[in-house]
């Protein structure tokens, strides 16, 4: 069996705690703690299972788009259990839409040349869920996203999924090269042993800009015109039940009109 | 008037009310096309469904592609549209499926694309809420013909009856579209009660319910509403994966929400927060939740909702 080269897209995003704004139209991503896009972990626990399953020479690399700290984030999926990554930082990158974001990633993919790559269905700063079929189209390799599970046959070179969305549950197959994106029920992430940690300092992560990786910007093809914020929810009515709740409930939504 | 391309919706073999409401938007720039696409013998039939809404004609292309090769045919099929009519826009419904196709068409066509949109204008400005709907936002495509995607159930259809013209075509599928087989298929079948993402009114369940959910469904259809849950209860086993409402579930903006035993982690909230009233059951007065909620009652899910609901069921005799 010869070896298995694996990548996952993995992107930093801003706490999905923080409170977010725009600032002239992009979102404010200096005031914002940042962290690794939580549903891309279940794509780098998904990698390393694969890996574990299958032996001995297999490799994963992580791949990034974004600012200069995006490597914190990438430091901490190398720490999970990666071998290396390629994150692409460049100022012609700030406010990169979907189009070239997939671009960029895919350009680098097909440089390097992989077997697997693995997504996370959705950044949750963006919340497209585009990137991954984007970048199949791109590089005309297989889609096979939204799975709830992943089972790769190594000396047939294919992989088989369930494909898990709101519409249903499909089984699809197909032979590598494959694009893979994985939903959040599909494993449980580990955390960060200390040797990992220690083990990542170690890693190398190649940052590379824009002219290295061979794609000329464009301005981005969609623009935001206005950001407006809306008026925080104000807590409305808040009552204790003292016997009477749902009656209460019930005339609320008689005065509301809606019953 | 030049065209907007809007792709049918259909919900187990019927059309689904998107459908009319991507319609909706897309007259207010263009004579609106919807383009069916169906399986080999099932086209007329669907186009059929078709009745009410600004339709000026419905685009029939019949192929065994759709069910075999999913989201890569459909956007082969819908690439190949656009550079043959050159429409002013294409429309789509924001689900999984739909965004996907949306990406793929984009980078085939090379256009911009904006997806999630609540509202789309005259001038193809798309309405969108983003940061858990505490920001509006407009934006424009400027390149290419615009992608959009809009969310069920954000725009009111125009519900005028129809009668478009109906026309066939057909499309190349591409040989990267075929590797990648559907090898089968299981549509979740939804039941008696409205789609999630359709219905005006959802009551949703979480770890409170310690897995009962009977006080929940009760409570839902007397109101005619969908059901839905928080992950804890869809992880548990307590109710279909399909019900999920949040980040990683379905995004719903119901008229009425009813959260019933959920927190409120920001995971749920992504999900439900932009709807119109938010009611709030829930035994711990310190739940995130009642923070954004328009009526919180503090107390036992199995006591507050029998009462509702009997209440509601007096009101209606
Ligand atoms: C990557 C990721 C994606 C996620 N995606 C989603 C998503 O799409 N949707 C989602 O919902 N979550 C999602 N989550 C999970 C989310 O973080 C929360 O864990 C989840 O929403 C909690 O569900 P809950 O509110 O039902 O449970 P809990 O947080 O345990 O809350 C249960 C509530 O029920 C109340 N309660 C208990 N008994 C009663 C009773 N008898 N009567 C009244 N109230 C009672 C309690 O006071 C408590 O507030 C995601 C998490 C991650 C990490
Ligand atoms: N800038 C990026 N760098 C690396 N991976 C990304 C980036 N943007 C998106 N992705 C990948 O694509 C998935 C879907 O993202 P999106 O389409 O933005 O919701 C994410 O879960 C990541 O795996």
């Amino acid at each position: 069996m010869t070896a298995m080269k694996i990548a996952v897209c993995v992107k930093q995003v801003p706490d999905s705690w923080a409170e977010k704004k725009m600032v002239n139209g992009l979102l404010d991503r200096e005031g914002v703690d940042a962290v690794l896009n939580d549903l891309d972990e279940y794509a780098v626990e998904e990698a390393l299972r694969i890996v574990e399953a299958h032996g001995e020479g297999h490799t994963i690399t992580l791949i990034s788009m974004g600012p200069e700290r995006t490597t914190e984030a990438v430091r901490k999926a190398l720490s999970m259990g990666a071998d290396d990554a390629i994150v692409v930082t460049d100022s012609a990158l700030v406010g990169a839409d979907a189009l070239l974001t997939s671009e960029v990633l895919a350009k680098v993919i097909a440089t390097e040349g992989f077997d697997l790559v693995i997504c996370g269905t959705e950044s949750t700063d963006a919340r497209m869920s585009v990137v991954p079929a984007m970048i199949s189209q791109r590089l005309g390799w297989a889609q096979l996203t939204f799975a709830g599970s992943v089972v790769v046959d190594a000396a047939a070179s294919s992989v088989t999924i369930t494909r898990v969305t709101e519409a249903g549950v499909d089984t699809m197959k197909a032979q590598f090269p494959v694009v893979i994106s994985v939903i959040e029920k599909i494993n449980e992430p580990r955390y960060p042993s200390f040797k990992g940690i220690m083990a990542a300092k170690k890693k190398v992560i190649d940052v590379r800009a824009l002219a290295a990786v061979g794609v000329a910007v464009l301005a981005s093809w969609s623009e935001v015109k206005d950001a407006t914020p809306r008026p925080p929810r104000a807590a409305g009515i808040k009552i204790s039940d003292e016997g009477n709740g749902g009656d209460a409930l019930v005339n609320f939504l008689a005065e509301k009109k809606i019953i | 008037m030049t065209q907007t391309l809007v792709l049918a919706e259909f919900s187990e073999g019927k059309v689904a009310k998107a459908t009319a409401e991507l319609a909706t938007c897309g007259a207010r720039s263009g004579e609106v096309a919807v383009v069916v696409l169906a399986a080999p013998g099932t086209g007329d039939a669907m186009a059929a469904q078709i009745t009410t809404g600004p339709v000026a004609s419905v685009l029939i292309i019949e192929s065994e592609a759709f069910a075999k090769f999913g989201v890569a045919a459909v956007a082969d099929a819908l690439a190949q549209l656009v550079d043959a009519y050159k429409p002013l826009a294409l429309l789509i419904a924001s689900s999984a499926f739909g965004k996907e196709v949306a990406g793929r068409v984009a980078v085939h066509i090379g256009s911009g694309i904006i997806t999630d949109a609540v509202d789309v204008s005259a001038d193809l400005t798309a309405t969108q809420l983003v940061f858990g709907g505490s920001t509006t936002v407009l934006s424009r495509v400027n390149h290419g013909v615009p992608v959009i995607t809009v969310r069920p159930n954000s725009v009111t259809a125009d519900v005028t009856p129809c009668s478009p013209s109906i026309s066939h075509a057909s499309f190349v599928l591409s040989e990267n579209s075929q590797r990648a087989e559907i090898i089968s298929s299981a549509p979740f079948v939804k039941g008696g009660r409205p789609e999630l993402t359709e219905a005006q009114i959802v009551v949703s369940g979480g770890r409170g319910t310690n897995g009962d959910f009977a006080a929940v469904e009760a409570f839902a259809d007397l109101l005619g509403a969908a059901v839905g849950a928080s992950r804890a209860a869809t992880d548990a086993g307590w109710y279909p994966h399909s019900h999920q409402v949040g980040q990683t579930g379905k995004t719903v903006s119901p008229q009425l929400y009813v959260a019933c035993g959920i927190s409120g982690a920001i995971q749920h909230r992504a999900g439900m927060q932009t709807s119109k009233t938010i009611v709030v059951v829930n035994k711990d007065p310190e739940a995130p939740l009642f923070e954004i909620a328009d009526f919180g009652v503090v107390g036992d899910l199995f006591a507050v909702l029998p009462q509702a609901s009997e209440g509601v069921r007096s009101r209606k005799s």
